[in-house]
């Protein structure tokens, strides 16, 4: 049988009703439609999608067994390769991964088996079905390990240790474990009690998790060393950037860390029934081309705003955000104003943002990263009103526990080096992964690091190898 | 257990001290370290000074301004923060200097303690000018009274020591003696004056900085300020700066941020608990 051109479409909240909730936006596949695009899937010799994936998912294997109705055995599967499946099928970005290289997706006029969908599909059914979550036992090793942060990185990095039989501590400095999985992800995208739920498979490993736990403040790096065989470092590349531009700390203007910790961690969007405040915009501009933009205009836009601008200072084909989600932001209505860079924000005599003062821009030769470089117009500014702004432009690492561990090398932006096979660092003992190597990427290539991470401090600690000899 | 209230006694009206248990936090904070506390579950994070360290256990001084504050100081011994963080910023720099001005004012003096005491240990005389609306707001007084080389008290009716404000006692103890450097902590326009006196004064003055603060971890921004014309965290960078170089009407602007919202919160909660002056 020859398959149908297309993916499967999922069901999604219509855009009128969704930008009134922070439910989630896309609803899953039933058995019926992920059987059905199962059946998509040719289970090619070659697999190239298992390349593409930076875990290495057996894929062709677990979308065979839901064809087979089997997904007991695909969820299994799956968790072979993935800790955190229900996470990774909402956020990854498989069009440039899996999918990107999946034979069907090759066929002229055909798009590609909808993996991610399927991932997302079985992860949720085994978390509906499957009550007693069976853990296999392990023989203890008798080790220890420390795993600082508690993003995919740290948790991947935490589940697989204990898989293989050590005794694993995480620290975690907020008081709940995900990293930007909780803080940064809006609900609509990653409902929060999947986190959770994800998390308490990570703790029925017989993980710790010590939140409220400040490393390098709370718990100092001697001591690590000292009481631990082998430390992992996962703590994520947080530090918000700022334009610095005149106006940056009028009232009203945000970083999008704190704008999206305020909703997402603090559940400010439920103020007053939750504590912390945020502040509700009318027209609301936000800065910045990447998911974080597209995440932190969502959010504005759920929250009340009568109108969201986001400006970015290149085009549509530059910007670093996923296509589902300029997709599904322009759906809610959320406008785009290209070539534009903000010069600064125009206060009120109160110290509140009152609008942005913006100048067109051009393309020009191409820079370092391949993408043609932004040049302001000359005479081509104007102001958009607007009584909040929220600056996404990216993050910088995290910095209050790198400033301590003496003898680890960093690179020119303040992320640590490690060895790129290995992932161990230029201290003994210590190995690292996730942002805070790569600079701020996805979830799941620092799952994709924790994992491998996990595996090389495995044979250190089991003396097959020695990364520092 | 964990962050409970071991003791909990009122010092003033609306500003209660506590002992929390949590020995990660006696073990390892310092003079002009924070954390950060989360009352239950739908609480707001909020930055509280140490204040002093025990075996096992931390102190804390509670002021009732908002919300939060308030459902601390309504907590009673036993019961269980759900969340406490730290300690958090850096400590105070402290050596042996000589002379030593501290001003505080408001719950400032419990924030201005720790500081005193590690100065003391480090063989500093201490001119000490502690500052209230009146009276009964001048707290800790008795703990100052054992370290101070000199004490000064002003009061804004005159209930109590010199009638006036803190940067009256600070013309008084300059005129006396030679001070090398001076720490001023309490509220905002407080320190303020006091930043300008000193520039005026040629001293070097080191102020707490309490901007609003999320994670108090440098995650969010949220606690920015400018100081030098640099864009700085208040929690990672901070909490005590220069004061000659902080920019004092931003901070005060980014103070009122969330006044609507504060008010709103603050309405609702005492509409469940009823009348609060009593506290
Ligand atoms: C708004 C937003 C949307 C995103 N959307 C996507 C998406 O759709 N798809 C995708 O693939 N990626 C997305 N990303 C990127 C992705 O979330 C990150 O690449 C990923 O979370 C990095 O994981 P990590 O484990 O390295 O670090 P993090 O997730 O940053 O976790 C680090 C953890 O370490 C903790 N920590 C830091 N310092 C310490 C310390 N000293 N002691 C103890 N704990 C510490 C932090 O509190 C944090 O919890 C998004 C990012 C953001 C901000
Ligand atoms: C590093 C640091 C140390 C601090 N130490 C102490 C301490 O030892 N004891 C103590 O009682 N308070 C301390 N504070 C202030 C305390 O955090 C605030 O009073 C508290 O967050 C107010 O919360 P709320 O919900 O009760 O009031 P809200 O309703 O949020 O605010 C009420 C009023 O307090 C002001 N306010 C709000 N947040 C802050 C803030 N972070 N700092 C100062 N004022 C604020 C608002 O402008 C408003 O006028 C400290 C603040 C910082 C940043
Ligand atoms: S490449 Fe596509 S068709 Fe081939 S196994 Fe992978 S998902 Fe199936
Ligand atoms: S409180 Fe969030 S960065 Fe300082």
């Amino acid at each position: 049988m020859k398959p149908t051109l297309k993916k499967t479409p999922m069901p999604e909240q219509e855009p009128q009703h969704r930008v009134k909730n922070f439910f989630e936006v896309a609803l899953g596949y039933s058995e019926e439609q992920a059987v059905t695009e199962a059946k998509r899937c040719l289970q090619c010799p070659a697999h190239p999608c298992v390349s593409g994936c930076p875990v290495g998912i057996d894929i062709p294997g677990f979308i065979k067994k839901i064809k087979e109705r089997d997904f007991k055995e695909s969820a299994r599967i799956l968790k072979k390769y993935n800790n955190l499946p229900a996470i990774c099928g909402r956020v990854c970005p498989q069009e440039v991964q899996c999918e990107e290289r999946c034979v069907v997706g090759k066929i002229p006029g055909s798009e590609p088996v909808a993996i991610g969908r399927l991932e997302r599909f079985v992860a949720d059914w085994e978390a509906d079905n499957v009550k007693e979550r069976t853990v296999d036992p392990t023989v203890p090793k008798g080790k220890k390990v420390a795993v600082v942060g508690s993003g995919p990185a740290g948790l991947t990095a935490a589940a697989d240790l204990a898989k293989m039989g050590y005794s694993v501590d995480v620290f975690e400095t907020l008081h709940k474990p995900g990293g930007v999985l909780v803080y940064g992800i809006p609900e609509f995208r990653l409902p929060k009690s999947i986190v959770e739920r994800e998390v308490k498979y990570v703790e029925s490993l017989s993980v710790k998790i010590h939140l409220n736990t400040p490393v390098g403040k709370s718990i100092s790096v001697d001591e690590l060393l000292k009481d631990y065989d082998a430390i992992f470092i996962g703590v994520g590349a947080g530090t918000p950037k700022f334009m610095k531009i005149p106006g940056t700390n009028l009232n009203g203007v945000y970083s999008a860390n704190e704008f999206l910790t305020r909703v997402n961690l603090m559940k400010a969007y439920l103020f007053p029934e939750y504590d912390t405040p945020v502040k509700k915009g009318n027209n609301i501009v936000v800065v910045g081309g990447g998911n974080v933009a597209m995440d932190a205009a969502r959010s504005a836009l759920r929250l009340g705003a009568k109108s969201v601008v986001v400006v970015y200072r290149r085009t549509e084909q530059e910007m670093p955000a996923r296509r589902e989600e300029y997709l599904h932001a322009v759906e809610e209505g959320i406008r785009f104003r290209w070539l534009t860079q903000p010069l600064r924000y125009i206060g009120d005599e109160k110290g509140k943002v009152i609008g942005v003062e913006c100048i067109s821009m051009e393309l020009g030769e191409p820079d370092e990263s391949g993408r043609r470089r932004p040049i302001p117009i000359e005479d081509s500014r104007f102001v958009i009103e607007a009584d909040m702004v929220i600056e996404a432009i990216g993050t910088d690492a995290n910095r209050f526990l790198l400033s301590q561990f003496k003898g680890l090398s960093l690179n020119k932006y303040g992320y640590i080096v490690v060895d790129s096979e290995t992932y161990a660092t230029t201290l003994r003992k210590v190995f690292a992964g996730g942002d805070i190597v790569t600079g701020a990427a996805t979830v799941i290539e620092a799952m994709g690091a924790g994992k491998k991470a996990a595996f090389w401090i495995d044979r250190f600690l089991s003396g097959e190898y020695d990364p520092w000899r | 257990m964990k962050n409970r209230i071991i003791k909990k006694s009122r010092l003033a009206p609306q500003v209660y001290d506590f002992v929390i248990e949590n020995e990660q936090i006696a073990a390892k904070a310092r003079p002009g370290q924070f954390i950060v506390a989360r009352a239950h579950e739908k609480g707001e994070r909020i930055p509280l000074t140490i204040a002093d360290l025990y075996k096992d256990s931390f102190r804390m001084v509670v002021r009732g301004v908002g919300k939060t504050t308030y459902e601390l100081c309504m907590m009673n011994e036993n019961d269980v923060l759900s969340d406490v963080t730290g300690p958090l910023g850096n400590p105070s720099e402290i050596a042996y200097f000589g002379n030593v001005m501290l001003v505080g004012g408001g719950v400032g003096i419990a924030t201005l303690l720790p500081i005193a005491k590690e100065l003391k240990k480090h063989g500093n005389k201490l001119h000490v000018i502690l500052g209230g609306r009146s009276k009964e707001y001048v707290i800790m007084l008795d703990e100052f009274e054992k370290i101070a080389d000199e004490l000064i008290i002003t009061t804004d009716d005159g209930s109590f020591g010199i009638k006036g404000v803190v940067t009256d006692g600070m013309d008084l103890v300059m005129n006396k003696s030679k001070i090398e450097v001076a720490w001023a902590v309490g509220p905002t326009i407080m320190m303020k004056f006091c930043s300008l006196k000193a520039k005026e004064l040629g001293l070097k003055i080191w102020v707490s900085l309490n901007p609003i603060m999320v994670d108090g971890t440098g995650m969010c921004g949220a606690c920015r300020v400018t100081v030098d014309g640099q864009l700085k965290f208040a929690c990672v960078d901070g909490p005590e700066f220069d004061g000659t170089k902080v920019d004092w009407d931003e901070l005060l602007v980014r103070l009122s941020q969330y006044r609507d919202e504060e008010e709103l919160s603050l309405r609702k909660f005492k509409e469940s608990v009823g009348d609060l002056s009593w506290l």
